[in-house]
């Protein structure tokens, strides 16, 4: 059986290693072509993906659908608004909404991965320790991405229920932590000087590019119909993570945090979604026994040694003398 | 004040001297050069703080590496004891004697004023030692290496954001308040298991949370046990609390987490009365309020861990509410801010917890492995079970207090 599968948002960095993965893996795995669209072009080599360049918050994605055949939909790239780029909310909602009434006219489309992300549960002091998939987020998705992904996954059950016979895969995967990957968190460990909030030390997870990008195949190549979640397994505390990249942490109150850290990494020439401080506040951690009993994926990298590779990938921190970590 | 001749509300001239706690101008300088004028001599000059006492050692010092060779202190041991008592001059004469084997030029160079270096650094040594041991070099190694380590974030901690080195520091922190301040008895100890889940249930009381605090504390150093508070999120949302609370191995009380931990083997606690138990007025001391919905009851169940129930006495009488200005407490988003009779009328003063006589005693666990994990469902069953800890409670601070007597003698 060959397969056809479409990539959405090729032009960001992870979304394009999924496709290039996914089209290196090739005939032996049964895939037989790989469809890359975007707005804008790549800057990535995108190996054997075919690209085209359309937006998915026009009905064109529905004529991609259908003149190539696809049965996979992988849909990626939902990410929180970037300095530079149109805007986050038309592209992840709209866009969502777009593709996913394509697939719904589309009689070939046999199979759904979403690449959501850990912000569907919110952050605030009512957290739980660790969130399992059962659980809605208590507080912090009225606004910003975290309100976005929120609307993407409710359009994406929706469409479960109109479309029963499609396998629908949703990963919520906590942030990728890699030099290349283009995510709020990398950005804001690249600063020299880490702004936090005061009184707070919140709990982080990160995921590997390897596991996510594995992950991801496997959602593609096997049935594996359910929401996951996906980070590496244990935690790191904000300032446990400054001193391990020898960054020093800048404490701001944090009445006025959001706009005072953003503000503050602006001049440091970097950028933070605005949505980022409630992260920086309460912290999350997930928990991936699903994805380990379930989804049948044993992630080969912790959340600490995703940030060691982090750090030896990344100009050494200004304290990093002080900690005695070369 | 003894002298009774000299203006109400003046110390006198500058320099003057008051004859009990500080020498005049003329002494001192008498002191200095050699001849030291005796002050009139009372009992009570053996008490005599450490000022003078420093102030005369540093000309022993000067002179003492001149004469290296010779005991120091002999010239001057007249003159020594002629202003300070024996203890001084015995603590001066080590002090100089240690200094110059240490440092052979260090005194040569004259002082003008302050206390010289090697004296800091016989002084610091010293203090290791007392405070170490007689091993504290490698003791004080040990200590430089984990500095080091928390410095680089070198360690480990778990999903609920617990540190245990952070949870030794506490527990060491807090033992000379729970032992030397609240007098701490502990009974019944043996009713924690030595390993596996267990699910404690206390009562509430002090209008802050201490006896959290402090009912940790007992369980680490008797029982050997880290205990993992369940906390209400008003904890997780205020600075600093929150994170230090998360350190030290607290996490949110919710079914979720509770579930978790206990499922995992670990200790956990809970105060199903929550605000309405710290926050109560004096007068209702040892009465325990609502005890919760009975989730705790249900979380062990699906757990299969026993309960163990815990009577704290004593931390009702550290902060007695005598009012609240529930307006103001709205305004700040808290439960209720309370009034107690030294705060805030003393200011910080009042934050000083008041020194009660403190029991926790450890009651017999209820076990909850006979009934099915799906018993946590019912709710009539769970109501019963929560009704025969908050009675076995009850009796246990009624028995206590007798036990105990005054509250603070």
């Amino acid at each position: 059986m060959s397969r056809v599968i479409l990539v959405t948002g090729v032009a960001g960095s992870f979304a394009s290693l999924v496709a290039r993965r996914l089209a290196d893996l090739g005939e032996d795995a049964g895939i037989d072509k790989v469809v890359g669209i975007d707005t804008i072009l790549p800057d990535a080599d995108l190996g054997g993906v075919k690209f085209v360049r359309a937006d998915v918050r026009t009905p064109v994605i529905g004529k991609v659908i259908a003149v190539e055949d696809v049965d996979t939909v992988v849909h990626l790239d939902v990410n929180p608004p970037q300095r530079g780029r149109a805007s986050g909310k038309e592209l992840n909602v709209i866009g969502t909404m777009q593709l996913l009434a394509a697939c719904q006219r589309s009689t070939t489309v046999g199979k759904l991965v979403l690449g959501s992300s850990a912000a569907v549960y919110g952050s605030s002091s009512r957290d739980p320790a660790m969130f399992s998939e059962s659980l809605l987020a208590r507080s912090g998705v009225r606004s910003g991405f975290p309100k976005d992904i929120v609307e993407v996954e409710s359009y994406v059950r929706g469409f479960a229920r109109r479309r029963p016979d499609v396998i629908i895969t949703t990963i919520r995967a906590a942030q990728v932590l890699h030099a290349d990957i283009d995510t709020p968190l990398r950005n804001y460990f690249s600063n020299p000087v880490l702004p936090s909030v005061l009184g707070f030390d919140p709990r982080l997870q990160f995921l590997a590019l390897d596991d996510a990008l594995e992950i991801f195949s496997q959602a593609v190549l096997h049935d594996r119909p359910g929401t996951f979640n996906a980070a590496g397994d244990g935690i790191v505390l904000l300032s446990q993570a400054a001193r391990r990249l020898g960054r020093p942490l800048l404490p701001l109150p944090p009445f006025g945090f959001a706009a005072a850290a953003r503000r503050f990494v602006r001049a440091m020439g970097s950028d933070i979604p605005p949505d980022l401080h409630r992260l920086l506040t309460y912290g999350r951690a997930l928990d991936t026994s699903a994805l380990r009993d379930i989804f049948g994926y044993d992630l080969t990298r912790t959340s600490e040694q995703t940030l060691d590779d982090f750090r030896q990938s990344i100009r050494p921190g200004i304290l990093t003398a002080l900690g005695g970590r070369a | 004040m003894n002298d009774d001749r000299k203006t109400i509300g003046s110390g006198g001239k500058p320099g003057r001297g008051n004859h009990a706690t500080s020498p005049s101008v003329a002494a001192r300088s008498l002191a200095g050069a050699g001849t030291a004028k005796k002050p009139v001599a009372r009992p009570k000059k053996v008490a005599e703080p450490a000022k003078p006492t420093a102030k005369k050692a540093a000309p022993a010092k000067k002179a003492a590496p001149k004469k290296a060779a010779t005991p120091p202190t002999e010239p001057q041991k007249p003159r020594l004891r002629a202003v300070t008592d024996e203890d001084a001059a015995a603590a001066a004469a080590a002090a100089a004697e240690e200094a110059a084997r240490r440092t052979r030029t260090a005194g040569a160079a004259p002082q003008p004023a302050g206390i010289p270096l090697d004296e800091i650094v016989v002084a610091v040594i010293q203090a290791a030692q007392r405070v170490l041991g007689t091993d504290w070099e490698s003791r004080a190694a040990t200590l430089l290496a984990t500095v080091r380590k928390r410095l680089s974030g070198d360690y480990e901690i778990d999903e609920f954001g617990f540190d245990p080195e952070i949870a030794e520091v506490l527990s060491a922190a807090i033992e000379p308040i729970a032992e030397k301040w609240f007098r701490l008895e502990v009974r019944g100890i043996e009713n924690i298991p030595e390993e596996g889940g267990a699910l404690l249930v206390a009562n509430h009381s002090g209008t802050v949370p201490l006896d959290g605090l402090i009912t940790g504390y007992a369980v680490k150093k008797y029982a050997g046990r880290n205990l993992r508070p369940l906390g209400a999120d008003l904890v997780f949302s205020l600075p600093v609390v929150g994170q230090v609370a998360r350190k030290v191995g607290a996490t949110l009380a919710c079914q979720e987490d509770a579930e978790r931990l206990l499922t995992t083997g670990e200790l956990a606690g809970v105060w199903p009365e929550g605000f309405k138990g710290i926050g109560k007025p004096f007068a209702e001391r040892y009465k325990l309020q609502r005890f919760g919905r009975g989730g705790f009851v249900s979380s062990a169940m699906r757990a299969q861990v026993p309960i163990v129930p815990v009577s704290i006495v004593g931390a009702e009488e550290i902060y007695p509410l005598v009012g609240n200005v529930p307006s103001l407490a709205r305004l700040l988003g808290l439960p209720y801010l309370p009034i107690t009779p030294f705060f805030p009328l003393l200011g910080p003063l009042g934050l000083v917890p008041l020194p009660s006589k403190w029991i926790i005693e450890f009651g017999e666990p209820v076990r909850t492995d006979a009934y099915e994990p799906e018993a946590a469902d019912d709710p009539m069953l769970l109501f019963n079970v929560t009704d025969q800890v908050r009675e076995t409670i009850q009796q246990t601070l009624y028995k206590l207090l007798v036990d105990r007597g005054n509250a603070f003698f």
